[in-house]
């Protein structure tokens, strides 16, 4: 069937459905309850075998760029929460670690050790995340059932310290806004000592389930050329033969003092990425238990600070606004007018659980960024699947996209 | 149900219940919202929470359809922006009646803090909405309440008159 072709429309209201040569194309998304979000995917289909794979992104593009280079930078924290919202302090310190690189900051100790305290828990959120919908995509209901179970006792302790439970906005450009609560350390090692039993129980009920193996083995396997070339990092990457991660390459906070291995495996399929999600959350808990003692010591040793000191970039303490006249002045300026950091720019890279979350800041000088660049991770994994899915079929086509764990927060920005 | 004098529940009683077909109708179609998954942005994390282990949705009769031709009540959980606008109308409209909808969250009602290109600001501009839920995201106990809320709403309506067109803003 003739169809007129329209160059001014986009791409896909050009696509003949009715075609002669047996190919068959499929419309998967944007509403899919398996796509992780508004992910559209364009599949051409010989029989039950993919030929042709085109996602189709930008279903959630809220123009995040953009808004930043209108915002102060202190402004712009909380919208950075809604990028990668299955862990957002991951995204607040990305963007505050860059805001202090360019002008220069050092945080005190015990906020750093409060920081890697929220990461790690967000890590481990996530991919307690990641677990659950994966599994439920492959029908295993009871394991969703479970890792959200566990997930709740983290947003708790989260909630205690932040007030929220999805969008957090935890963390401060210089440090951290509060010190932790009471009851926060006896509630994590309550839940870090059960922890390892419940891996055990997902474990139990997936590494020897049948259909689990045959949706994973084998599934979407990504070589160490492929994963490198198309931009993979985190999980994708190690799983693929790729010992890299950036909290050992290029240590932040304090990742250089604690003791942890980096999971990776050889296969590259789905199943090695699911064994290094699962060992992932045991390292998380590891760095976990490290943290407690680190913040024990700096109780012990009197370290109070929480954010960092420079007049000229952040307000200072409540007390000093409350009581001397030059730092309510100071405060009032910070608020209204915004930090001026010096003309240049940054680029720094964090491990956030699903990979390299950069951040690229351009200053002009000016109490707005010039130029913002997010670099999520889901969005290269979103575009290796134009590679990844001709020769596998339809149902691999959810297994794959569970495992690369893309969030449409992120990729669309 | 109807209320009387009579204890009909006693020593075994008579096996008959009196109602009226309004209230019978009302009361299936409020105990079993079934809800098309609409998560589109963080919403829908907290839309899936109430439905997990914790805020146990299935107490609501709540059950997350992936189909608008089996869901009554469509929680539109997140930002919608103009690209996918053309969608939500497309999946509403496939909705069979009666049909609600709970507008879950800033994004969805105002366009909350994206005033931006791309996002439509308030997914009532798209769809009539009966039930704006506050929050950035609000919490499952939120959603519950809006479920409860909407569940008030269809007791109160006629079950055998049809749905009254709703209007948009």
């Amino acid at each position: 069937m003739a169809q007129v072709k329209n160059r001014l429309t986009p791409f896909f209201e050009n696509i003949t459905f009715d075609r002669e040569d047996n190919e068959m194309i499929l419309n998967f998304g944007p509403q899919h309850p398996s796509a992780h979000g508004q992910l559209r995917l364009m599949l051409h289909l010989q029989q039950e075998e993919i030929t042709k794979a085109h996602p189709d992104v930008g279903y959630l593009h809220r123009g995040m760029e953009k808004m930043a280079e209108n915002m102060i930078y202190n402004e712009f924290m909380p919208t950075t929460d809604r990028m990668d919202y299955i862990a957002s302090s991951s995204n607040n310190y990305g963007f505050a670690l860059a805001v202090e690189k360019l002008i220069g900051l050092d945080v005190p100790r015990r906020a750093q050790v409060i920081r890697m305290m929220l990461l790690e828990i967000n890590r481990l959120m996530s991919h307690l995340f990641w677990l659950a919908t994966t599994a439920l995509d492959i029908g295993a209901m009871t394991v969703f059932l479970f890792a959200f179970r566990e997930r709740e006792y983290l947003m708790d302790i989260i909630e205690g310290y932040c007030g929220a439970r999805l969008t957090h906005a935890a963390i401060r450009i210089g440090g951290v806004p509060l010190d932790i609560q009471d009851n926060f350390i006896t509630q994590l090692r309550t839940f870090l000592d059960k922890l390892p039993q419940n891996i055990k129980d997902y474990e139990d009920l997936l590494d020897t389930n049948r259909i689990w193996l045959m949706r994973m083995e084998e599934v979407g396997t990504i070589s160490t050329e492929m994963a490198l070339s198309w931009g993979c990092t985190g999980p994708m990457l190690r799983a693929s033969g790729v010992k890299w991660d950036i909290r050992k390459e290029e240590p932040y906070e304090l990742y250089d003092e604690v003791e942890f291995e980096v999971p990776y495996s050889d296969k590259g399929d789905n199943f090695a990425r699911y064994r290094v999600y699962m060992q992932e959350m045991r390292e998380s808990a590891k760095i976990l238990y490290q943290t407690i003692d680190m913040y024990q010591e700096c109780v012990k040793n009197n370290q109070t600070e929480l954010m960092a000191h420079s007049p000229k970039y952040i307000s200072a303490s409540k007390l000093d606004i409350m009581t001397q006249n030059y730092s309510l002045m100071q405060h009032f300026v910070l608020v209204t007018q915004g930090m001026r950091p010096p003309v240049g720019e940054v680029y720094v890279a964090t491990e956030s659980p699903k990979g390299e979350l950069g951040y690229y800041i351009n200053s002009q000088g000016g109490p707005y960024p010039y130029r913002l660049k997010l670099r999520a991770p889901s969005f290269w994994h979103t575009g290796i699947l134009t590679d990844l899915l001709p020769g596998h079929y339809i149902p691999d086509v959810v297994s794959i996209i569970g495992t690369t764990n893309i969030v449409f927060g992120e990729v669309d920005r | 149900m109807a209320q009387h004098k009579v204890n009909y529940t006693k020593d075994g009683g008579l096996p008959v219940a009196l109602t009226s077909i309004d209230k019978i109708v009302n009361w299936g179609r409020s105990n079993s919202i079934w809800a098309l998954t609409y998560g589109l942005a963080c919403c829908g994390i907290e839309m899936m929470a109430s439905g997990a282990s914790r805020y146990d949705f299935d107490r609501f009769g709540t059950i997350f359809r992936a189909s608008p031709r089996q869901a009554d009540v469509m929680i539109v959980a997140g930002t919608l922006t103009k690209k996918h606008a053309e969608f939500i109308k497309r999946l509403y409209d496939q909705m069979t009646e009666p049909r609600w909808v709970i507008s879950m969250g800033s994004c969805a009602n105002t366009g909350g803090m994206f005033n931006t290109y791309s996002t439509v600001q308030g997914c009532d501009r798209i769809i009539p909405v009966d039930l704006y839920l506050p929050g950035c995201a609000p919490r499952p106990e939120t959603l519950q309440y809006g479920v409860m809320l909407l569940q008030k709403k269809i007791r109160a309506n006629h079950a055998s008159k049809a749905q009254k067109a709703k209007r948009l803003m």
